[in-house]
């Protein structure tokens, strides 16, 4: 019961990491950003099974039906979802910026450009 | 079905790829919504981030560069920092109530009253948009607020600056 019962929330601390390693360990400004995106579908997993029942159905009223799964996480996750698209479009807009300015969207090598400009 | 999105993200650290692998793991992810019964959610999804999300990565590695370079740095550091991180998260696991259960916290305080007055309130079998439209309406005026700065942003970084920024490289 304990396996089964925590296997999701397993997965999603697993999914979290790995796209937290991508942010901090990757150069690339568009991998990052991906990175995040991974992270954030973590945090809408984490929402989504806490709001599932077991023997449930979604939520959506039909006869003969006694479970419904909870339908406030969903609606939560269905705003997150689209307001991270908002922020992933933002984001890659400023990549795009950075790329017509310094020519690069590595990292180090936008650091190395400042510290050039800096001397 | 949850391994394979695990495996996919696994090897999101290739080249050129991983725009199309993260579109991939985003409709991997639908499926995995649709089994915990969060159709609108799944719905949402697919057509968001695998959809919209892969023509803005796409159309930002048409714009910017389509390769990756691969330098080895620092790596380790953040494995430890990660591995640890995830420790203390699984960690917390422990304390979270069992999957599925119905007698959970998160099923006793606000959803029962969704779940059983909202068809006879708002009048629509779907209550997941009977909340997000009427209870919820606010988070969602919310919701489109920042998708308009949003786009407001974009405009701002991308459409009004270019012919300056072109200028700039003529000089």
């Amino acid at each position: 019961m304990s396996i089964v019962g925590h296997y999701n929330y397993w997965i999603v601390a697993v999914l979290m990491m790995t796209g937290f390693y991508i942010v901090i360990a990757s150069n690339n400004l568009i991998k990052r950003l991906v990175g995040l995106s991974v992270f954030q579908t973590s945090v809408f997993l984490l929402y989504i099974s806490m709001g599932k029942i077991g023997g449930g159905t979604a939520p959506i009223v039909a006869a003969g039906v006694k479970h419904y799964s909870n339908p406030l996480p969903h609606v939560l996750i269905l705003t997150a979802i689209v307001v991270g698209i908002a922020t992933l479009a933002l984001g890659l807009a400023l990549v795009v910026r950075i790329h017509e300015t310094y020519g690069t969207i590595e990292e180090d090598e936008i650091h190395a450009q400042d510290e050039e400009e800096a001397l | 079905m949850l391994a394979v999105t695990a495996l996919a993200l696994a090897r999101l650290h290739d080249l050129f790829a991983i725009a199309m692998l993260s579109g991939i793991y985003s409709l991997v992810s639908a499926v995995l919504f649709v089994m915990l019964d969060a159709v609108d959610v799944a719905f949402t999804e697919a057509s968001v981030g695998a959809g919209v999300a892969t023509v803005f990565l796409l159309s930002t590695l048409a714009l910017t560069a389509s390769r990756e370079k691969t330098v080895p740095r620092k790596s380790l550091l953040a494995l430890v920092v990660v591995v640890i991180t995830g420790a203390a998260l699984i960690y917390g696991t422990i304390d979270i109530p069992p999957f599925g259960d119905p007698d959970n916290p998160i099923h006793h305080h606000v959803a029962p009253r969704y779940v059983h007055d909202s068809p006879q309130e708002i009048g629509i079998p779907n209550m997941v948009t009977s909340i997000l439209a009427s209870y919820r309406g606010y988070d969602t005026l919310g919701e489109t607020v920042v998708i308009f700065t949003a786009a407001i942003g974009v405009l701002l970084l991308i459409g009004g600056k270019r012919r300056v920024s072109s200028k700039d490289k003529n000089e």
